[in-house]
């Protein structure tokens, strides 16, 4: 029905067709929550859409357009102009209700669990999250203040988590209702800047529409900007993204990540940009450690386990990968545990065709002998000197 | 088409007999498309005769949108650009036994819409046919909606 009555729309003379068509889509959009304010109140240009009836504290929902705060004030403070003065002070909040509505405990506990370490990191996660909930609190009685500026930076060596917190920080918002969507767009120069005159602009717009309800995380920012080629195209992508995390905070959070010392140096190059980003997170490295209990915890979702040898093999393993160069936290755990299975699987095949039976603790048991072929181990023997270091 | 004091409303499209969307309401207009997995494309036009199908595209359909706020973003770039055009949302259903327009309404017109003068013309037999005339096209393309 709904293809045929806009196609008869176009020819709008006196068309029955299309008048029929209309009521016909309006109550099934209406209880979608479309904001279908028209029907009862024909004021034209009506400012705002009609508030459902609900307490405080709402979910968001997706369906429902609310820039967050919107539909939550509640009705008895829907009206109220001077909050300060109208509301009484000793008025008290649903703050329980709040807190479990928006389950934030649970994604925080998750992050505690998920993410080793990062102290710094969960800790603003969580001066984040008290803000946003107390906002909305606030909100609830009609003292409405500013949405806070949420871009990021977040700096640190690769494989230091920094694309993992974007995505749970995408989810942290969204539960908090302060982006619509929580999805996580990715982009680099090459998503962003133009090969050509009048290319760089309808590229970047397009990502920024993309992300927009949701994060856009600028994965190594500083390649966007090149200071030593006048010409080149990122300055304009530079002033867009201005723009946007100015103009459309409400839309888009920004996170822009990259390593610490380039990253410096492209926000003094473009002093703007610094002062547009509230929050500037480091990602420290990992001690041996704490890679070892993250090496704990990929195995865990991986069903595999390490034997005892096997444990002790891969710490000394470890202790000798991050003096070597190239080494990227997180990201060398999971290759050494990827390359530790794939030489696990020659060894129980082999074994296999000699003719002994297999179980399922070998099927899950990494030994020491799959982390002791690794070429770190041959490498720290022929140049002993590299290794103490 | 409507008549009223000032000229002629154009009617076109879903919801066109409703006082024009506000921003929010087509925000979620949008967002129902979206939702329903269709994607956004813009148009406008200077010539909103009932047959002109060919509206101009203001930039590509956006097929990967998860949030309406983009949509809203590029209906409001085209107002600037065109504050006295008919602009109109069109929301295309891609999928397989559809690929057609899902929902399309405008979004703008011009501050004055002149109309149309109906003529008619004597054919063979006392048969008469009709024409839409439309005043503001009078003017050459560009030149229209001016005021």
């Amino acid at each position: 029905m709904a293809e045929e009555e806009s196609a008869g729309g176009q020819t709008a003379v006196e068309d029955e067709g299309s008048r029929e068509g209309a009521p016909e889509m309006r109550p099934a959009m209406a209880t979608k929550g479309t904001g279908w304010s028209g029907r009862d109140d024909p004021a034209p240009g009506a400012k705002e859409i009609k508030r459902p009836p609900g307490g405080t504290g709402m979910r968001p929902d997706p369906q429902k357009d609310s820039r967050f705060g919107a539909q939550e004030v509640s009705e008895e403070f829907a009206d109220v102009e001077d909050p300060l003065r109208e509301v009484p002070d000793d008025y008290v909040v649903d703050a329980q209700g709040t807190l479990d509505d928006s389950k934030i405990g649970e994604v925080l506990s998750q992050l505690d669990q998920e993410l080793v370490a990062l102290k710094e990191v969960k800790t603003r996660i969580r001066e984040i999250s008290y803000l946003l909930l107390i906002d909305r609190l606030r909100r609830s009685i009609a003292l409405e203040a500013q949405a806070p500026t949420l871009h990021m930076s977040f700096t640190g060596n690769p494989g230091t988590g920094k694309t993992t917190v974007a995505h749970k920080m995408g989810e942290v918002l969204y539960r908090l209702g302060y982006i619509r969507k929580g999805h996580v767009i990715r982009a680099g120069r090459d998503e962003l800047v133009g090969q050509y005159v009048g290319h760089t602009a309808p590229k970047t717009r397009e990502v920024i529409k993309k992300a927009m309800g949701g994060v856009l995380f600028i994965d190594e920012a500083y390649n966007i900007y090149r200071l030593d080629n006048e010409r080149d195209y990122g300055q304009e992508t530079v002033e867009m993204l201005l723009d946007v995390m100015e103009n459309d905070r409400e839309d888009l959070v920004v996170i822009m990540a990259g390593y610490a010392d380039k990253m410096a140096r492209f926000f003094s190059d473009v002093p703007g940009i610094s002062s547009r980003i509230a929050h500037h997170i480091d990602f420290p490295d990992y001690s041996v450690e704490e890679l070892m209990e993250i090496a704990q915890l990929m195995l865990e979702g991986l069903y595999y386990r390490f034997s005892p040898d096997g444990e002790k093999k891969f710490q000394e393993y470890l202790s000798l990968r991050v003096t070597r160069p190239n080494f990227a936290n997180g990201r060398s755990v999971r290759n050494a545990i990827d390359r530790s299975r794939m030489r696990q699987a020659i060894r129980l095949f082999e074994a296999a065709e000699g003719g002994r039976k297999l179980t399922k603790k070998d099927l899950v048991t990494i030994e020491a002998e799959d982390i002791e072929k690794s070429r770190v181990f041959q490498e720290a023997k022929e140049q002993p000197s590299a290794a103490s270091v | 088409m409507a008549n009223n004091s000032t000229g002629l409303r154009i009617t076109q499209g879903t919801f066109s007999y409703l006082p024009d969307l506000t921003d929010e309401e087509i925000r979620a207009q949008i967002q129902y498309g979206i939702d329903n997995g269709w994607a956004t494309a813009i148009e406008f036009t200077d010539d909103a005769h009932p047959r002109n199908v060919y509206w101009d595209m203001w930039g590509m359909p956006m097929f990967d949108l998860k949030d309406a706020a983009g949509g809203l973003h590029e209906v409001n770039r085209c107002r600037e650009a065109f504050p006295n055009h008919y602009i109109r949302v069109t929301l295309y259903n891609p999928h397989l036994t559809k690929q057609t327009t899902g929902l399309q309404f405008l979004v703008n017109r011009p501050p004055h819409e002149p109309g149309y003068r109906l003529n008619r013309t004597e054919s063979n037999d006392r048969h008469i046919l009709y024409t839409l005339h439309s005043y503001a096209a009078e003017q050459p393309h560009g030149e229209r909606y001016r005021d």
